[in-house]
């Protein structure tokens, strides 16, 4: 896709190149890390050096008196500065353990990173040195490393609980049991969907700061300004209306800047207590200890079908790890892919078990895709396992158990209604372009050779549910809050607009998407729009940015706040040009009335003139600004077919990926270069969880890939061009027809690789190469299937 | 404390600074330059990416004594006027990569991106007319978590074109 020339009509559905790229290409971005107050004291927090640990003593005496330090706190100095936990935002099921979570802890320590003391200095290197001095004794106990053991409760994470299961969910419809006996054939299989670590490139950072006539600002690297305003007014007890927060310019999220930190708690509480600004920006080591995980799931699978290959039920059993304590939606990230292990087929039989366990590492939370990537890695992936169970091409399989078009909307088994799709035409475009049979040949051949590098061919034929969510159904799940979006539109008296959205942008181009829906809603120059966002002074209403909800909620919004000014300005013009209102028509920023053409006034002049306010009906006033909050009426369910061929060199076992080709449907598209870089790096999330990254911890419960030289972050060396196209499926539950797509690419693309590697090597008896499908767990698949052989 | 003396974008400052002072904390914390990013703790991001003496280094790699007498050049200097600001007849005055990750979309959030587009700039002296994949391995020191580098590795590519003085888009 290239930029292209400005077409005569409409912005939306064209290339607009971004307006939020001139200060990020210059180096004039305002990060976290840029802000720093006059006074500021830098906050270095003491963490845990052990998994799991009673906590004997902390000494900050000594730390007190280095140099430049102006104060240390243990966590029991903190105790009264909160008013209540952290918060866990979902109660999934009515007895889910929520322990109690504090910004620094007291008895024990239950994680590698655990806070257990602060240090405030006047420079970060001061900080950094005094924090070396804090005097922590531990009585160590045995970590809890893997949900096996945790289960049997032998060692306790939070004593009080009684045990380290925090919750069991169980669904399960049709007859379940009469379908998997009946079934012709079932392939069970236990895959492990390994622990990940988001990494955002721009490190968490956050600067509290007292505000001279009251009340504070928090600046902070945060996908959610909104909640987190009203979350830290609650922790801190800062009343709502005194605290500000704002989230400057951030660099990339992925679900990692989705949450309540103890360290933004921790720098407000100190401002307030100090009266000073504060200041933390985490290193990238002490991030990945400190900032949330995602993934982390043993999935025990079944999945059952008739002998010509349709698909009739489908059974999963999940562990979820959740780490040692519940950070914001922690509990929900698996259950955001409950509804999801169905995915696109027409099952008969549904049943679903999953299990949130705590262990003594890292929280785990919503990473890029947040439940949905499992879910569709476990039926994606045993689809696979069934077309080779059956001798069949895995996407016959597919195509005699998905939904048709023209079963659309289609109400799934596990209570969700898709309002549309297409996966025949998705998938027809996916295969022409990839050269599918072509493939299929070379395969063939390269097995028939005996060849050491052989060829595999991955599917993926995927949906997710996206944009959280219409608040009725939040509720109905227990989830403690809602998922509408809030909009206003300014009407400045040149008739220049600024659009206020309630999204916080990080990266997904909203400032420029925005521009275009309401450029033409109202048919104002696209350059004549400004789009504000990410302060709570300026934006006083939002939910912000997650779980792929913008645009199909937030862009509905201000489509919506839009048709609202349009109408007043209906109502202005009719009296203007003395007509009836329903005389007068709109189109292309002009108000005619209807018959008379020459009778006309842009929505410039009606801006004017409602600003003078010197002529306009009696029962109105003179405004035209207008905000509008849009409760979704459903999910949105992007699909999409993404193909993967993958060469697997069986000798050093090195997977290499040839072609990557991604045909999305993500309904209408309002700027297709932007959706586009969506797609690709998503896809590249995801290819990293399938080659590359995990999250590894020792027995003793150290994180063994504790930096970024043992985690391995794909580079651009590492990494194909994806090919990707898309077919146009508008969705039903909104005006602009749009779907998510932050996400789609991640969850799609994890499934096609693997399923590629497996399917190279499976001609030599395997069934399954665990995640990072590195060189040693090829190896050790082929070892294992060989071994099983002889 | 020692007595350093840098030329940054074009002006000479002297600073007294810690020897344990890293390059990139000079320009960010004492300059108060703080186009240059940080990224990791381990010198694998290159988000700290600048020019030391006319070639690419990780600004987190050198300390800042050891850039006393030397000439650094940060992104901020990178566009010959300056750009920040706005669209349009702003971008005139930009570096060839700077206009061409804008048009082809090379960035989202942007935090990468002034160490990836330094980065760019030395590879492209090196060699004007990379392959894509040797744009790919020349930039495998510069993560970048948002993009998935297709539209990175097209940037350099046409900035590349675009410095060689060939017509470029339309
Ligand atoms: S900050 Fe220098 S390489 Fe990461
Ligand atoms: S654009 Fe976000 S890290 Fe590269």
């Amino acid at each position: 896709m290239t930029a292209t020339e400005a077409p005569t009509t409409g912005h939306v559905g064209q290339v607009r190149l971004r307006k939020e790229d001139a200060r990020l290409v210059t180096g004039r971005a305002t990060w976290t890390d840029n802000i720093t107050p006059a006074g500021c004291l830098y906050m270095m927090v003491v963490r845990s050096p052990m998994a799991h640990a009673t906590v004997t003593g902390v000494d900050v005496s000594v730390a007190t008196d280095a140099p430049g330090v102006v104060a240390a706190y243990t966590g029991a100095d903190l105790a009264d500065a909160w008013q209540t936990s952290l918060p866990s935002v979902w109660q999934v099921t009515p007895d889910v353990k929520e322990p109690p979570h504090y910004p620094l802890t007291q008895d024990k320590v239950r994680f590698v990173g655990d806070g257990v003391a602060v240090v405030l200095a006047t420079s970060r290197q001061a900080a950094v040195d005094a924090a070396e001095l804090v005097d922590v004794t531990y009585d160590p106990l045995p970590a809890v490393t893997d949900v096996a053991q945790a289960l049997k409760d032998e060692v306790l994470v939070h004593d009080d609980e009684g045990t380290n299961r925090c919750y069991s969910y169980h669904w399960d419809s049709g007859n379940v049991d009469e379908v998997f006996e009946q079934a012709d054939v079932v392939v069970e299989r236990r895959l492990i969907n390994q622990r990940l670590i988001p990494t955002a490139i721009e490190p968490r950072a956050v600067v509290a700061q007292p505000e001279p006539t009251g009340g504070y600002t928090v600046f902070s690297a945060t996908q959610i300004p909104h909640i987190l305003r009203i979350q830290l007014a609650i922790v801190c007890g800062v009343p709502e209306h005194q605290l500000r927060v704002v989230a400057p310019d951030v660099g990339g999220g992925f679900g990692s800047k989705l949450n309540i930190y103890a360290e933004e708690a921790l720098a407000l509480a100190l401002a307030q207590k100090l009266g000073q600004p504060i200041k933390w920006t985490e290193t990238r080591s002490e991030g990945y200890q400190a900032t949330i995980h995602g993934r982390d799931h043993i999935q025990d699978l079944a999945i059952a079908a008739t002998s010509d290959g349709r698909i009739v039920g489908f059974k999963a059993d999940i562990k979820a790890d959740l780490g040692a304590y519940l950070q914001l939606v922690t509990t929900g990230t698996p259950m955001l892919g409950a509804f999801m292990y169905p995915a696109i087929y027409k099952l008969e039989a549904h049943d679903l078990t999953i299990t949130g366990v705590f262990t003594t590492k890292t929280p785990t939370d919503a990473y890029r895709g947040a439940g949905r990537p499992e879910a569709t890695f476990a039926i994606e992936r045993m689809v696979d396992e069934l077309a080779a169970e059956l001798g069949m091409d895995p996407m016959e399989v597919r195509r005699k158990s998905w939904i048709a078009h023209e079963e659309f909307p289609y109400d799934t088994i596990t209570g969700l209604t898709y309002d549309s799709g297409n996966y025949e035409a998705a998938t027809d475009k996916a295969m022409a372009l990839f050269g599918y049979d072509e493939l299929r040949r070379e395969q063939q051949q390269r097995r028939d050779d005996g060849d050491t590098t052989q060829l595999g061919i991955g599917i993926s034929t995927f949906t997710e549910m996206c944009g959280l969510a219409p608040s009725r159904a939040l509720g109905s799940l227990n989830y403690r809050a809602g998922g509408w979006e809030h909009a206003t539109i300014r009407m400045l008296p040149t008739g220049k607009i600024q659009v206020i959205t309630g999204t916080s942008p990080h990266g997904q181009g909203h400032v420029t998407s925005w521009s275009q829906i309401a450029a033409d809603a109202l048919g104002l120059p696209y350059e004549d729009v400004e789009v504000l966002h990410g302060d709570t002074a300026i934006s006083h209403k939002g939910m912000d940015t997650y779980g792929s909800r913008s645009l199909a909620i937030g862009g509905y919004a201000v489509h919506e706040a839009a048709q609202k000014v349009i109408a007043k300005a209906k109502r202005f013009a009719a009296h203007l040009l003395e007509a009836s209102e329903d005389d007068i028509e709109f189109a292309d920023g002009t108000f005619s009335v209807r018959g008379s053409p020459d009778a006309a006034k842009t929505i410039q002049d009606i801006a004017l003139a409602v600003f003078a306010a010197h002529d306009y009906p009696e029962d109105m006033e003179p405004a035209l600004d207008a905000e509008a909050t849009i409760d979704p009426e459903n999910f949105s369910f992007p699909h999409g077919t993404h193909l993967c061929a993958a060469e697997v060199d069986t000798e050093t076992g090195r997977v290499t990926i040839r072609r990557y080709v991604a045909v999305d449907d993500v309904g209408k598209v309002i700027n297709p270069q932007i959706v586009e870089g969506q797609v690709h790096g998503g896809i590249a999330q995801g290819v990293g969880q399938a080659l590359y990254e995990e999250a590894v911890y020792d027995a003793d419960g150290n994180l063994t890939t504790g930096s970024l030289l043992d985690y391995h972050v794909p580079s651009a060396a590492d990494l194909p061009a994806f090919e990707t196209d898309r077919t146009e499926t508008p969705a039903t539950s909104n005006p602009l027809g749009v779907k998510g797509v932050g996400e789609a690419g991640t969850i799609a693309s994890t499934p096609a690789v693997v399923n590629a590697v497996v399917d190279a090597l499976r001609p030599m008896g395997v069934t399954d190469v665990r995640m990072p499908t590195s060189p040693q767990h090829v190896w050790e698949a082929i070892e294992a299937a060989q071994g099983g052989a002889a | 404390m020692t007595n350093v003396q840098i030329t940054v974008d074009g002006t000479t400052y002297e600073d007294e600074v810690e020897p344990r002072l890293l390059l990139v904390q000079y320009l960010r914390d004492v300059l108060g330059k703080t186009g240059t990013n940080i990224g990791c703790d381990t010198s694998n991001c290159g988000a700290c990416t600048v020019h030391l003496d006319g070639r690419s280094v990780k600004s987190c790699t050198v300390l800042a004594v050891q850039a006393d007498g030397a000439t650094v050049d940060t992104i901020e200097g990178l566009a010959s006027t300056d750009g920040a600001g706005g669209d349009g007849d702003a971008t005139a005055g930009w570096h060839p990569l700077q206009r061409a990750f804008h048009t082809e979309h090379g960035l989202q959030c942007g935090y990468c991106t002034p160490g990836m587009i330094m980065a760019a700039a030395d590879l492209l002296r090196e060699n004007p007319d990379p392959s894509e994949e040797e744009v790919r391995h020349g930039l495998e020191g510069n993560l970048c978590r948002c993009t998935g580098y297709v539209n990175i590795v097209k940037a350099v590519r046409t900035a590349a074109a675009e410095l060689r003085g060939e017509e470029v888009g339309a």
